[in-house]
């Protein structure tokens, strides 16, 4: 058996040479390496940005920082690993929007009460999108169809009760539209949604306007409107829906990093200054850039009020269209 | 102005670029070769190493470790009966069986041929008809889709070996399996009993573990040991020997597997997987020997790993045209790319021809580099059979352990490897094949989110599954399918009952 022995020796010797790159500055804390989870998989948005910052914390705590994957059941899975993981600091991971959402839809009890919150580092707001070919070419067109002809139209984007779910709904109903009158058609996320979309299966996919970018550049796809109260900085032709004659709405889906509840004083700073050092450098700013994730940083306690006010607001649009439990 | 091609090939033929290539090309293979360690985990482990590399050595870094780790995920299904990706598994039984028969190294070396010349024809397809293959993937919505599975999943009895019933049964297994976890059309757990983990769903790697390799296990546990089943003495022959006749005489399915594997490969989301199941059903429906397959006869190899190895570059096609990634390893590709600010999408043809071309000919490099490489392995790891079982079987054991714990990152994994062990047991000591659990598992979720969205889309109305030309001919196709064996099992009943 020596020669898989050898092998596995090989490959764990290769993973931590990939992960030992930071010196080893030691302080009392961190003394050894630290966990990220992040609740969704790999090669996602989240992903993509937790391991971002995964390198860039491993600079700043002076210890390997492993960013792990715990995928899953609508991202339960991973968010009550890091709220049940020992409040040592040695296990912190990426929070997203849908800590709260998941217990209003009766998934799990799990709250923003559940977390230390360290930093919020992103937010992207829902871009509508259409088919480039199609007829309509401005909102107002889309609820002008929409309200002659309710149902005949669909929208795809994510799961059901999903952010970008609700995303639509939420629109329809600022608009005075049944929250149903789009129906929506449930995919595994942006990328297929897009795919529907493309290919003539679903006529509206709300989702954030990075993941559509190689479809617009390709002229598939084109987006009429977004959710934020400003412009993109990275798509500053797209009219935000008040600006398009729209509803004042906005939704956004955020990603923040959060520890379990309860972490010691000296660790929650220690980690929040290394937090605001990791989202001011050149290398965060310029890999968040080249993407086109939306930049967006709130400091430890600024980031528990917002998880706080995002609980609340899906609280009231999941009950208003009908997707709480 | 110089010819973007050989702009590509001054930056792809530089010592350090084709050190990296080396490098990257041993490291998946020693990932690959891990019973439980995928091509995804190798490429993750990748991304921080890539962030420090210019872009044309981070892209053959990639490319190359997937492109080995795929081949060395079939050494250990080859020899130990652990199958290292979902499409390996199609052909994992046929391969375990001629080990059986001493024919490892051969096994190995057609694999390995196969998946050299299937990657070599992928790569061509991909530099050739990128744009058309991309609008071709862009026709399939739901209803195609949904099709699509259906004809991967009657390919599960087709391949299975036996009673026909047990092997639909054994779909059934595989198909209820999936049902496990959030539903995603309407966000209800299902049979999940309060369980976090389960949520989630039954972890598709360590199922695949347990059914193949655990079951192996408890069988050895459960044969006394004098009608236990010996593997014989494995003959020491070159790797390459017999595999130049075994290719000149299935050539055509060469070709046929690659071409499938190109053209299923380029559909994000399916890719490989089903490309690798769909070859070796044709193989099989179409041989002149049918009645070998499943008892370690190379015809099914040749078609099946051509396929998966060439779907591999199709599932490049509409990452590198629209930014959609075709599986988890391409989507780790697409932010490899945007790091080094090369935006997927049409623009990439525009404005970094000479990067686009560069891609195309690591493939080629990456593939051509894999011979050497497997064949090394293949000779290395085939001595592994000289182990005597009983110190050989507690070790994979531990292997399948580590596995399917790195999988989920937590014991979930390991009770779900062991479950799944117990009950593919129980299974194949009573005539069901296991193959068709496998795919009922993979597929299950696919075919439900399709047919459940497309009836969404058309109103519940059954027939627009035909209202379009792609999923019209592919509806037909299976039918025609399922209708085929009824009709001539029946003909032939009628024939039987007139010479009466």
């Amino acid at each position: 058996m020596k020669l898989p022995i050898k092998i596995m020796r090989g490959g764990f010797l290769a993973a931590v040479a990939a992960f030992t790159l930071a010196g080893a500055a030691v302080a009392e804390y961190p003394e050894r390496p630290v966990t990220l989870i992040v609740p969704w998989g790999a090669g996602g948005g989240t992903d993509a940005t937790g391991r971002i910052i995964g390198n860039l914390l491993q600079e700043e705590l002076g210890q390997p920082v492993n960013v792990v994957n715990r995928t899953g059941g609508s991202g339960v899975v991973g968010h009550s690993a890091i709220a049940t993981a020992e409040p040592d600091g040695y296990t912190i991971g990426v929070v997203t929007v849908e800590i709260g959402m998941m217990h209003w839809a009766g998934l799990t009890d799990l709250t923003w009460e559940d977390y230390t919150p360290i930093a919020l580092y992103n937010s992207d707001a829902s871009g509508v999108n259409v088919r480039a070919d199609s007829e309509w070419n401005t909102l107002e067109d889309v609820f002008d169809a929409v309200a002659a002809n309710p149902g005949a139209h669909k929208g795809s984007g994510a799961g059901q009760g999903s952010i970008w779910h609700l995303a639509l709904a939420g629109m329809l109903s600022g608009q005075g539209l049944a929250p149903n009158s789009v129906p929506w058609v449930p995919s595994k996320g942006g990328a297929p949604a897009l795919q529907e979309l493309v290919a003539g299966g679903v006529d509206i996919v709300t989702s954030s306007v990075v993941e559509a970018s190689g479809l617009i550049s390709a002229g598939r796809v084109k987006t009429l409107g977004v959710m934020s109260s400003q412009r993109l900085a990275a798509f500053p032709d797209v009219p935000t829906l008040v600006e398009a004659n729209g509803p004042d709405w906005q939704m956004s889906a955020w990603r923040g990093i959060a520890g379990p509840a309860g972490l010691p004083d000296d660790v929650a700073t220690k980690l929040s200054s290394a937090m605001e050092k990791v989202y001011n450098s050149v290398e965060f700013i310029d890999a968040m850039n080249d993407r086109g994730f939306g930049l967006n940083y709130l400091p430890s306690a600024k980031f528990s009020e917002w998880m706080q006010q995002s609980d609340a607001a899906m609280g009231v649009v999941m009950n208003a269209v009908g997707l709480a439990k | 102005m110089v010819d973007p091609f050989f702009v590509a090939l001054e930056l792809v033929f530089q010592p350090y670029v084709l050190l990296v290539i080396v490098c990257a090309g041993a490291f998946g293979l020693l990932v690959g070769s891990i019973p439980g360690l995928t091509a995804t985990m190798a490429t993750a482990l990748l991304v921080p190493v890539t962030f420090f590399m210019d872009p044309i050595p981070a892209i053959a870094a990639i490319v190359t470790t997937v492109a080995t780790a795929i081949f060395a995920g079939d050494i250990p299904g080859a020899l130990l009966r652990i199958p290292g990706t979902p499409a390996s598994a199609a052909y994992c039984d046929e391969a375990f069986a001629m080990t059986r028969k001493g024919q490892a190294s051969k096994a190995l070396g057609v694999g390995l041929v196969c998946s050299v010349i299937g990657g070599l024809l992928g790569s061509a397809v991909l530099m050739g008809a990128t744009s058309t293959l991309a609008d071709f993937a862009f026709k399939f919505s739901s209803f195609e889709y949904f099709w699509l599975a259906c004809l991967g999943l009657s390919c599960a009895v087709i391949v299975s070996t036996g009673s026909v019933i047990k092997g639909f049964a054994s779909l059934l297994i595989g198909l209820f399996i999936s049902t496990i976890g959030i539903d995603l059309m309407s966000g209800h757990p299902r049979f999940t009993f309060g369980s976090i983990e389960l949520l989630g769903g039954v972890s598709f790697i360590p199922a695949m573990i347990g059914m193949f390799a655990i079951s192996e296990i408890l069988r050895f546990v459960a044969t006394a040991d004098h009608v236990r089943p010996q593997i014989p003495h494995q003959r020491v022959t070159s790797v390459f020997e017999g595999v130049g006749r075994v290719m000149s005489k299935y050539r055509w399915n060469l070709l046929r597997g690659s071409s499938l594997g190109a053209l299923i490969g380029v559909l994000p989301g399916a890719g490989a997987d089903i490309a690798a199941w769909v070859a070796y059903a044709v193989s099989k429906r179409t041989s002149k020997e049918k009645e070998k397959f499943g008892d370690g006869h190379a015809e099914g190899l040749v078609d099946a790993s051509a396929a998966n190895n060439a779907g591999l570059s199709g599932a490049w096609v509409p990452a590198l045209v629209f930014g959609i990634p075709g599986d988890s390893v391409t989507a780790i590709a697409i932010g490899v790319l945007y790091m080094k600010g090369m935006n997927p999408g049409p623009m990439i043809f525009l404005e970094n021809p000479q990067i686009l071309n560069s891609v195309f000919i690591i493939f080629f490099v990456a593939n051509l580099v894999l011979l050497p490489l497997g064949y090394l392995a293949i000779r290395l790891s085939t001595q592994m059979l000289k182990i005597p079982a009983r110190m050989l079987m507690p070790a994979i054991l531990l292997f399948c352990l580590v596995g399917s714990f790195a999988i989920t990152n937590s014991v979930y994994g390991v009770i779900v490897m062991l479950v799944m062990g117990v009950l593919a047991f129980a299974m194949e000591e009573n005539g069901f094949p296991i193959a068709p659990t496998i795919l009922g598992i993979v597929l299950g979720g696919m075919l439900e989110e399709m047919f459940l969205s497309s009836m969404i889309k058309s109103d519940g109305n059954f027939f627009e599954f035909f209202s379009r030309p792609i999923a019209a001919s592919l509806g037909v196709l299976t039918i025609a399918v399922w209708v085929y064996p009824i009709m001539t099992s029946l003909k032939g009943n009628i024939a039987s009952r007139n010479r009466l």
